[in-house]
């Protein structure tokens, strides 16, 4: 019981966590079309810049001026590289999102060089929070579900009450008429990648403490977001949502079970020793495959659902 | 026409010449290994460590006129671009090679300069190799031009349950590593090794996870804690490492690390706080042991001053020293010759006499176990990483305590 409570928590926290980073990703693809590459390095972005914050002036202030750094450079990214690649069709936009992200890691290691940096937990969120039974819940984890679930509120009434959300989604579908109506779509384009890669900035911040920044971060979570992406169906916020529990959910309690194909043998009295053809096969334990299972869930996906959980798109 | 001939012939015997000068006074060793990717800052570390050694032995003479040259190559981690590299340096000329990060890379390198030595007599090349440490290098797949300045994975888990044999609180060991080669090494020999020392120590959990795949930890540590544990045995590298670590401490685990590689670029950074008390290493050198020679304090603080940095890959102080030992002793620096000194060979390392066993080239020295605990000045001067933490040595065990018997065959060339 107390171990599953735990599993329970540290399932749901690490897939709020994930929602997080790829709603960004799934946003501007559903707003612009772009499958952005680089989202991975906005993440990571906002962690050396919490980093960097927070070496100054303090956890608290880095976790609100690092996301609008990221914003800056989103809406920089957006207004004098995509833009200009947009005349060029998907493949460019394509391109130049995966010539980016290697750009942003280089620039990284120049700044901060090759190693990991000391971006640590503020002492006030350093602790256990609770107990179950005789296991400790920390605080910070339970910092990261806040904020987790703080974003998604705010995104989803920012889009669907208040007016700007109303512009953006009706941008999506026509943007010609939107135009017309005398709004910016070009702003509000930039505005949706800005908020996008912000997104992924204020992972960075809580993740990034949580986790190691180095400048091998993105690299680590690159395709996990495709994944959350791909299995919630491209474009599908509320998809995103469920496809990244769901991974939070599966990757943690597959660790937590220790038996393999050859125990499910050995019920019906078929016993596999190493001289059965395949052992090693059989002989892989749940808990050896839990991190490949996000991957297999979007392989499946792939073959019996190809828009996702939610998507609308299809293929 | 004839006029042009002379010319050539002379060119090329000016050439020669002009080598052979150049080989009598300098010996480039060609470092191949990884300056870029996931672990290129590790791997900048050691090359810094081996060019600050052989400055330090330039300046002291150590192979009498000789000089020593530091030639990086990045094989970004992969064995099939060594082997490319390793055809470079040969064009170059260069005849001495060191590489250490990743087994793969090594039993490719040690495969390709057997092959390489065998057809082309008069210019063979040696493999100093200061951190491969799967034991296949010096037994299955032994090669006399191949010689291991660390102690292999076997030794160290020697070593390691040893110590750990002697704990009576150690009831409940958990064993947790990246599932490739190493990592399932490292999980066959902690449990052979405890039911040969100490039958009594349980084995509570076994669990692999892919190398460098894992983001969060929280689950392996929520799985470590319910399994009572008092003491993890773990073979993981880099963040992995770390993270484990980290997630531990969330999670309350209170029980001790039993690692390899906490010591190396990025972890103590990465642990902080969070390792202290608890994690422990097993390797060839302790920064605060008291026993060092004065020079490991002379090298760690000179490395310091020039970089910046922590000096942590005593390996190539061992590989420096003994190529000028052999090279001094034969008073050439062929090779052939500096092969058949270095077998069997000691000289003074920095963790004191360093023997290279002639039967199968594996450095025999003294091992160390160090704790993550805070830097204090006294016991623990050297701090890692400005983390304000450092390695207390727990135990140093001589030699003797990790030798291990070798298969090797070794073919001698004539």
């Amino acid at each position: 019981m107390e171990f599953f409570v735990i599993s329970l928590l540290n399932g749901i926290s690490y897939g709020l966590l994930l929602f997080l980073l790829s709603s960004g990703l799934t946003l501007i693809f559903s707003m612009m079309g772009v499958l952005n590459f680089a989202h991975a390095s906005f993440y990571m972005l906002g962690a050396y810049f919490a980093y960097a914050i927070a070496s100054k002036i303090g956890f608290w202030p880095a976790l609100v001026l690092a996301p609008l750094l990221i914003v800056v450079v989103g809406a920089l990214v957006e207004r004098f590289g995509l833009r200009t690649v947009h005349k060029y069709g998907h493949v460019a936009e394509l391109l130049f999102t995966f010539g980016l992200a290697y750009l942003i890691e280089e620039a990284v290691k120049l700044v901060w060089g090759q190693s990991a940096v000391p971006y640590r937990i503020p002492q006030e969120l350093d602790g256990p929070l609770f107990q179950v039974f005789s296991s400790v819940f920390p605080k910070y984890r339970a910092f990261m579900m806040l904020v987790s679930v703080l974003m998604l509120v705010t995104m989803y009434l920012v889009l669907t009450r208040t007016r700007i959300g109303l512009v953006i989604q009706a941008a999506l579908t026509h943007p010609q008429m939107v135009e017309a109506l005398g709004h910016n779509v070009q702003r509000v384009f930039m505005m949706v990648f800005a908020g996008g890669a912000a997104l992924a900035g204020i992972a960075g911040v809580i993740g990034g403490n949580a986790f190691v920044t180095s400048p091998s971060m993105a690299a680590s979570v690159g395709t996990i977001v495709f994944v959350v992406a791909v299995v919630g169906g491209m474009g599908s916020l509320a998809g995103a949502f469920i496809a990244s529990l769901l991974i939070g959910l599966l990757q943690t309690f597959a660790v937590t079970i220790d038996s393999s194909l050859a125990d499910l043998f050995g019920l019906i009295g078929l016993h596999v020793t190493s001289a059965t053809p395949l052992s090693s096969v059989w002989k892989l334990s749940v808990s050896q495959m839990a991190p490949v299972m996000p991957y297999l869930l979007m392989v499946v996906m792939m073959i019996v659902r190809p828009r996702g959980l939610m998507g609308t798109r299809e293929g | 026409m004839n006029k042009m001939r002379s010319l050539m012939a002379g060119a090329t015997i000016a050439f020669a010449l002009a080598c052979s000068i150049a080989s009598a006074e300098t010996v480039r060793i060609a470092y191949i290994d990884t300056l870029s990717g996931l672990m290129g800052a590790l791997g900048n570390n050691e090359l810094k460590s081996w060019q600050y050694v052989t400055e330090v032995a330039n300046q002291q003479d150590w192979a009498g006129g000789t000089k020593f040259e530091m030639v990086p190559f990045d094989n970004k981690l992969s064995p099939q671009q060594s082997l490319t590299l390793l055809n470079e340096a040969a064009d170059q000329g260069i005849r001495y090679i060191t590489q250490g990060n990743g087994s793969s890379v090594g039993l490719a390198l040690e495969d390709a300069v057997s092959k390489y030595n065998a057809r082309n007599p008069g210019k063979e090349i040696i493999y100093l190799n200061f951190a491969a440490v799967d034991p296949a290098m010096t037994n299955a797949r032994c090669d006399y031009w191949h010689f291991r300045l660390d102690a292999n994975s076997d030794m160290k888990m020697e070593a390691l349950t040893t110590f750990l044999a002697k704990d009576p609180n150690v009831k409940k060991v958990y064993l947790i590593d990246q599932d490739y080669s190493f990592g399932h090494d490292v999980s066959r020999t902690a449990q052979e090794y405890l039911k040969r020392k100490r039958p009594d120590i349980q084995i509570v959990g076994d669990d692999f996870h892919p190398l460098a795949q894992v983001k969060d930890f929280s689950p392996y540590a929520s799985k470590i804690k319910a399994s009572g544990a008092d003491t993890v045995i773990t073979g993981n590298w880099g963040s992995d490492l770390a993270l484990l670590i980290k997630a531990g401490k969330d999670a309350g685990v209170t029980a001790n690390y039993y690692t390899y590689y906490a010591s190396t670029t990025g972890v103590p950074t990465a642990m902080g706080a969070a390792g202290a008390g608890r994690v422990r290493y097993v390797g060839y050198m302790g920064a605060n042991t008291a026993s060092n020679p004065p020079q490991a304090n002379q090298i760690m603080d000179g490395f310091k001053k020039k970089y910046d940095d922590d000096f942590f890959e005593m390996a190539a102080y061992t590989g420096v020293a003994l190529l000028s030992k052999a090279i001094k002793d034969t008073k050439s620096t062929d090779p052939v010759k500096v092969a058949k000194a270095m077998e069997g060979m000691k000289v003074q390392s920095l963790n004191g006499i360093v023997e290279m066993r002639a039967s199968d080239h594996q450095a025999e020295q003294p091992l160390v176990i160090a704790t993550w605990v805070k830097a204090d000045g006294k016991d623990v001067k050297y701090d890692q990483e400005k983390t304000g933490y450092g390695w207390r040595t727990d135990a140093v065990l001589d030699a003797s305590s990790a030798v291990q018997p070798t298969t090797c065959q070794m073919k001698r060339p004539n």
